[in-house]
């Protein structure tokens, strides 16, 4: 008689926390756990490479921010997203975020494909003031960006915390994170060398807020913009869609 | 307050905040460059702020009344009281990010004051501010009542109290100064989440010991809620907040689950934090208010027992279907979508038998906005659940992700559900708790109920409609088969809901106004009910068995 049992097991304190635990264990064990073990759930991606310390700080910023609110990175498998957006997201591509920004509301559009698709400029003024570039919009002013320094001293322990975490970052790129955040934004520095060195050829070196007298959180953010989907080639290679990869020089 | 404490448990408290003010020292030190430091100070004072009293009051007589003769009243009394305060400063923050969506120069030239760091300290507000309090305030309550027992201890229900406060106040401060972990609903960083498993596995042993000494031989359907809603919160915060601080001296983490993994444990946490924060506490209060207050036993005890166990063991398993169409793996958010759609038995189980209950009561529905509000939640409760299963199926989800329906439907659980049987649920409370013979007045109860009844519809409508045709823009095609929106298009025909909406929001905050005035003139001016004999443990009747 369940109802029996039930009567025995509602007198029993620890009883009744136990059966609560087992029973709400379940279902997380079964959805979590294999996705760790199963190797389709991540596709390959042999070409894609880690986020440059300018870049990592702009996604920083992102999340500060809470831009993940109003913005998803993740494409859908749906016709209009693949039209409007590009070639839906593959899991490969945030295999280094920590956190995910998939998000779950759009009350502005998608971000996952943005990067290359408006100049540093365009993103700059926007951020500053998105009615003056789209009259319509909602979004909020971001021009303290622009006027606030970035820090770069701590730049190497977030590297580190990451490396610890299995992000295949070199302890070269450790040990240069300061230096690589400010070469990403002086294309004319020494410095700017040692990014593509480290980063790979492709990795955008530019002034991106447009001054090249100091390093804001700006330069941080457009960089991290400007990187969207362009970690690795794999959403254009491996996927139904048609699309041809964006040239990697523009 | 401190006159009920003994000696020893007064040198307890002082060592605890002495203790709690250190801790906020070495985090001033350690992150004396980072935003971690300004919390190191919040720390200092938030301890030295309570340390004062307890050392003003440190020599006072000791209480010579048996203790154990009575219930443990004022931990919950002040419960009450900051539940209704972050009520109001939550709710307060809903309605400005709501206007900054419809008018976004709504916002001073300073970061703090952007949609992206204010959402956070509305949700957080409302969800553990508002409804955290209110179920720490009605769990100490019930538990003590339906167990016929005082509370396990004399100092440890302050503490779950005032910590859990610090927690809040952790998060929602750190939102304006920029930390956060980003992961929603659990946006507060490494050391506030490490304190809030500190002051919780505190509340679990509280709650367990008291239950541990009832003098009934079963335990109510209510403490079950109560005790799923803490143990299961636990687990999922521990899982979803596993991170590494970038070092000792930063308010930043990163955390250990990567990309696809995260998303699947954000969401196995996201979607059971509406499931066992904001729906199994709330079943708590309707078990026990709800049959109290319409002076009727609960309508089924099997009823009771198959929803409980299945909304503790399906939950579990929907959360996947916040990630329908997305790269995790497809069986995932199958499995996510089947048991979604189950849910919708247990759930209708627990709304029927709530307005089963009122069966020979829907009189006193009609002349008490108490009873009533606990009926609309009731009713919500069941329309947000149906519409969430249905929002659950594949091709459904299509149509609704991304778009204000979802902002919608939560808002249909939160304001009509979540809030409305807290109300309800406070109203009965506060006479009793303080010993009055009613609340100061029935009208503004009334009042109240309307405000809120109309700001929640106003709300949910206008949501449906804006989610509804954005998300139909962004799928319409013309007759040559391009896209016929631009997304500005899509983002146009959403202004005049943000404004419906924000006005929404507006009436359900005035409504939480009226309540907090009239709580207030309750306790001050109501005069004192003839003391009850029944109102002590070991002599009340239960209800509901």
């Amino acid at each position: 008689m369940p109802e029996l049992f039930h009567r025995k097991l509602e007198r029993s304190a620890i009883g009744f926390v136990l059966a609560i635990i087992a029973a709400a264990s379940v279902g997380g064990i079964v959805e979590i756990a294999p996705l760790f073990t199963i190797d389709e759930t991540v596709e390959e991606a042999p070409d894609m490479r880690v986020y440059t310390p300018l870049e990592l700080a702009g996604r920083n910023i992102y999340v500060r921010e809470g831009c993940y609110a109003c913005h998803s990175q993740m494409i859908r498998t749906l016709r209009d997203e693949v039209e409007r957006y590009g070639p839906y997201s593959l899991a490969v591509e945030s295999q280094y975020d920590r956190p995910m920004l998939w998000g779950s509301k759009r009350t502005g559009p998608d971000l996952a494909r943005v990067g290359g698709k408006y100049s540093d400029f365009w993103h700059v003024a926007h951020l500053i003031n998105p009615r003056d570039v789209v009259p319509e919009s909602n979004m909020p002013a971001y021009a303290f960006l622009a006027r606030t320094e970035l820090r770069t001293s701590d730049l190497k322990e977030h590297l580190a915390a990451q490396q610890a975490l299995g992000v295949p970052y070199t302890d070269e790129m450790v040990a240069n994170a300061a230096r690589d955040a400010y070469g990403q934004a002086f294309p004319d520095s020494e410095a700017a060398s040692g990014v593509s060195e480290r980063y790979g050829e492709a990795t955008q070196v530019s002034a991106f807020d447009g001054v090249a007298t100091r390093l804001t959180e700006m330069d941080a953010l457009v960089a991290y913009l400007q990187v969207l989907g362009r970690l690795t080639d794999a959403a254009f290679r491996d996927t139904a869609a048609t699309e041809q990869a964006p040239d990697a020089e523009d | 307050m401190i006159g009920k404490l003994s000696s020893t448990e007064r040198q307890y408290a002082a060592v605890v905040l002495v203790m709690l003010a250190a801790a906020g020292i070495a985090m001033a030190a350690l992150g004396r460059s980072d935003t971690l430091g300004v919390h190191g100070l919040l720390v200092i004072l938030f301890a030295g702020g309570l340390l004062y009293p307890v050392l003003s009051g440190f020599y006072e007589p000791e209480p010579t009344e048996d203790r154990e003769a009575s219930y443990y009243d004022d931990p919950i009394k002040v419960g009450i009281v900051l539940s209704m305060a972050w009520a109001v400063f939550g709710m307060f923050m809903g309605v400005w990010v709501a206007a900054q969506l419809a008018w976004p120069d709504l916002a001073f030239d300073a970061a703090w004051s952007t949609f992206g760091r204010l959402r956070p300290t509305h949700t957080s507000g409302v969800i553990f501010g508002f409804g955290g309090n209110a179920l720490i305030a009605t769990s100490f309550h019930v538990v003590q009542r339906t167990s016929r027992a005082r509370l396990a201890g004399q100092f440890s229900p302050w503490f779950v109290l005032f910590g859990f406060n610090l927690f809040c106040v952790l998060a929602v401060s750190g939102y304006l100064l920029g930390v956060t972990q980003s992961k929603e609903y659990a946006e507060a960083e490494w050391y506030a989440d490490l304190w809030l498993v500190v002051v919780w596995v505190t509340y679990f042993i509280l709650f367990l010991r008291t239950i541990a000494r009832r003098r009934e031989p079963h335990i109510y359907v209510a403490n079950w809620y109560f005790m799923a809603f803490i143990v299961v919160v636990a687990i999922l915060h521990i899982v979803n907040n596993l991170a590494v601080p970038v070092s000792w001296g930063h308010a930043k983490s990163y955390t250990i689950w990567p990309g696809v993994q995260d998303a699947m444990v954000q969401w196995w946490y996201g979607h059971n934090a509406v499931a066992f924060f904001l729906t199994a506490g709330f079943l708590g209060m309707l078990y026990y208010y709800l049959p109290v207050r319409a002076q009727r036993p609960i309508f089924s005890y099997r009823l009771s027992i198959l929803s409980f166990w299945g909304i503790t063991f399906f939950y579990m398993w929907a959360g996947s279907h916040h990630l329908h169409y997305t790269a995790l793996p497809h069986w995932v958010q199958t499995l996510g979508m089947t048991f979604s759609v189950m849910l919708l038995v247990p759930s209708w189980a627990s709304a029927g038998n709530a307005l089963l209950t009122l069966n020979g009561a829907w009189h006193r529905v009609r002349d008490d906005a108490t009873l009533r509000f606990m009926m609309a939640a009731a009713v919500f409760y069941g329309l947000s659940t149906f519409e969430g299963s249905f929002m659950a199926i594949r091709p459904v989800n299509a149509l609704s992700h991304y778009t204000d329906w979802t902002v919608g439907h939560v808002h249909a659980g939160a304001l009509g559900w979540v809030a409305l049987i807290t109300f309800g649920s406070f109203y009965t409370l506060v006479p009793t708790l303080w010993n009055r013979e009613r609340m100061y007045s029935a009208r503004l109860v009334e009042v109240h109920f309307w405000l809120a009844i109309a700001g929640t519809l106003l709300y949910v409508f206008a949501m449906w409609n804006s989610g509804i045709i954005q998300g139909l823009m962004w799928r319409t095609y013309t007759e040559d088969g391009a896209l016929a929106y631009s997304f500005v298009d899509s983002l146009v025909a959403m202004y005049p809901y943000y404004i419906a909406r924000a006005f929404g929001g507006l009436l359900f905050l005035i409504g939480a106004v009226v309540c907090c005035y009239n709580i207030w003139m309750t306790v001050r001016s109501v005069p004192l009910a003839e003391r009850r004999e029944s109102d002590v443990p070991a002599a009340i009747a239960v209800p509901g068995e």
